[in-house]
């Protein structure tokens, strides 16, 4: 049986006036059934632009340049525009950054839940899909449901707004969750209570989530495989627990350190120095060596490949050439 | 809701109040009522007299006071031309300017919404671009120059329509309606057209500039994102909020029509109350002129009333602030 998602040798590219950029290069992982995969960086790292590209919903003027993204075998970059639509919020649902953004201000939730299923679903009733929207805002713990149905995204705090985000998730029973910094715009208190939720009904369910997020600590207990990504590449991947604890790559290890338990209290934090490159200056070589400490010669020369490290994880390195030799 | 529309009718009154006092200010200015009154035989002893008679020397708030009992009673004077009670005249003349606006946001309406939409949503189809150069021709030419140029190509190279007056009349109650009449709708098509000239390019622009911002929302990513069909991406999701400050403006712009027609209606001989507006100012009539004001004023206040109204009907949010 085929994986669930494959992505393969993504090539994201925009279309700028000034010239074209790419976004990403050579991006590729996947994810098997009821996986849950942390996409990590910093901001322009092109995490959030992988993750739309899966359901090829790129903002104008990005496009797909190459590459092939695989959903239970069918290449959903090449597909028509309408299958993908029969695919969008039905077998892979997204989840957006800011809550207080993302439900239309002048549509009731009721009426927000309910087109899902209508779009998805014709064959079920008005009374039928009214039904199921109430049953996943019970499971999200909306309390009072029937009453929330008639009300507007303005009578809801931003916890509660996400969670009814995750319930339109949920509508469809979708087999891949794309969840893009769900938590970013929310209190740390309402952070955890969302992640656990998220957690809990992807595993009741096994739903495969792609977690997209800065947040080190988040992934680590959500996921159980990382991507890092760094100026539109992946740079390591690996299972969580042997990224966060045996790093390979410089980039990774310095996102670790800069971890606030990583440093001694009372001590300054760790930070890496200098800022990732713009897609438009991006340095000759390998995209980190004006920031690594570990530069190389090489570095400013070529670009490194992603290949396995010491430990298994995979990184994109010159300092692991030698498993690339034995290969 | 109810509280809401108490606190739009205590604002309506002091909008009203403060146009009655402009209404005023004219009145106390504009010509010598004693001399219109009068003629020129009569000696200066009788005349301040007269003036005394007239509550003339008082004090301007006792006759501001005055002045605002009276409106108050519906009488706003009595016109110097028509002999006759300005209210009189004024209603006499309303329906005329009211239907011409009618009509002309009737066309308005049609027109802008689906082509500001289109304009919206396809904005690199040539008939788009012809449309947003098209509006900006429409918008820069003043209203009395397209009504004029209209005259000149179809009522008189073309024939097809009557140049002046409003046609066959049929009466309802007080209300004298060309409505009605195939020939009253012969004679409202070009000074509606002409009136709507510069609002509906306007219209378009805003349209289309507010659903392509709508567009770019993150709502509507979110509703690509259901994987909802186009129509109803862009008819359920984008125009409702297209329509929140197009509904705004939209309010304004009517009474800005209202001040159009007196152009409209003197270049067409439209029997309303812009042109009985501009007969009045060339003879001095303060009466009318001010009753005119006070109506226009209350009709603006009126419209914008309902246009909040409106408003709160398709924003949930100030429903909510208009209960509590």
């Amino acid at each position: 049986m085929a994986k669930l998602l494959e992505v393969r040798d993504l090539v994201i590219r925009f279309g700028l006036r000034t010239g074209e950029v790419t976004a990403t290069s050579g991006v590729s992982f996947s994810l098997d059934r009821g996986e849950r995969l942390g996409l990590v960086g910093e901001s322009g790292a092109g995490k959030s632009v992988t993750g739309f590209s899966i359901i090829n919903l790129i903002s104008k003027p990005g496009y797909i340049a190459s590459g092939e993204v695989n959903f239970n075998g069918e290449n959903l970059a090449r597909v028509s525009p309408e299958r993908m639509r029969q695919i969008r919020g039905n077998r892979i649902s997204m989840i957006f950054q800011d809550p207080m953004m993302t439900l239309n201000p002048v549509l009731t939730i009721g009426t927000q839940m309910t087109e899902v299923l209508h779009r998805h679903r014709p064959e079920l009733s008005r009374e039928q899909a009214r039904d199921i929207a109430l049953d996943k805002l019970r499971k999200v713990h909306i309390p009072s449901p029937e009453k929330r149905l008639e009300q507007y995204p303005h009578e809801f705090s931003g916890g509660m707004r996400q969670r009814i985000i995750i319930a339109i998730a949920l509508l469809t029973d979708p087999e891949l969750i794309i969840a893009d910094e769900p938590t970013t715009a929310l209190d740390v208190t309402i952070q955890a209570e969302i992640m656990d939720l998220l957690m809990e009904l992807c595993e009741k369910d096994g739903m495969g989530l792609i977690l997209i997020t800065h947040d080190l600590a988040v992934v680590s207990q959500v996921t159980q495989n990382i991507a890092v990504m760094y100026a539109g590449r992946i740079v390591e991947k690996g299972p969580t627990s042997r990224v966060i604890a045996q790093p390979q790559h410089p980039y990774t290890r310095g996102l670790i350190a800069a971890l606030p338990q990583s440093s001694r209290h009372g001590e300054r934090l760790n930070q890496i120095p200098g800022m990732m490159p713009t897609l438009k200056d991006m340095p000759p070589g390998c995209a980190f060596n004006p920031r690594c400490p570990h530069v190389m010669e090489i570095c400013h020369r070529q670009i490194p490949a992603l290949r396995p490290g010491s430990n298994g994880n995979m990184a994109a390195c010159h300092l692991y050439p030698e498993e690339n030799a034995h290969e | 809701m109810i509280a809401f529309m108490i606190r739009r009718l205590a604002q309506a009154l002091i909008v009203i109040f403060i146009i009655s006092l402009i209404g005023f200010a004219i009145k106390q200015s504009v010509g010598d009522p004693v001399r219109e009154l009068t003629g020129i035989s009569v000696s200066a002893e009788e005349r301040q007299e007269f003036r005394e008679k007239l509550g003339l020397n008082d004090p301007w708030y006792v006759q501001y006071g005055r002045f605002l009992g009276h409106t108050l009673q519906g009488d706003l004077g009595t016109s110097f031309f028509y002999k006759r009670p300005a209210t009189e005249v004024i209603l006499e003349k309303a329906p005329a300017t009211l239907e011409l606006v009618f009509v002309s946001s009737l066309i308005i309406i049609l027109f802008s919404v689906p082509l500001g939409v289109f304009s919206a949503i396809r904005p690199d189809h040539f008939f788009s671009r012809l449309l947003m150069g098209g509006s900006i021709v429409g918008v820069s030419i003043p209203v009395f120059l397209t009504a004029i140029m209209m005259v000149y190509i179809f009522s008189i190279k073309l024939g097809w329509f009557p140049s002046y007056g409003r046609g066959e009349l049929v009466m309802l109650g007080g209300w004298g309606t060309g409505l009605l009449t195939v020939d009253g709708w012969m004679h409202i098509l070009m000074p509606s057209v002409a009136l709507s000239s510069i609002m509906l390019p306007l219209f378009i622009r805003l349209i289309r500039a507010e659903m392509m911002e709508v567009l770019e929302s993150e709502y509507i990513k979110y509703a690509w994102a259901k994987g909802l069909s186009s129509r109803r991406v862009w008819f359920v999701h984008a125009f409702k909020n297209t329509l929140l400050p197009v509904i705004t403006v939209g309010g304004v712009q009517l009474g800005v029509t209202i001040a159009f027609t007196i152009l409209t209606e003197t270049v067409f001989q439209w029997q309303g109350l812009g042109f009985m507006f501009m007969e009045a100012v060339e003879r001095s009539d303060a009466p009318l002129l001010v009753a005119y004001l006070m109506f226009v004023g209350v009709v603006m206040v009126g419209v914008n009333t309902i246009v909040d109204l409106i408003y709160g009907l398709v924003n949930p949010t100030i429903r909510i602030a208009g209960v509590k």
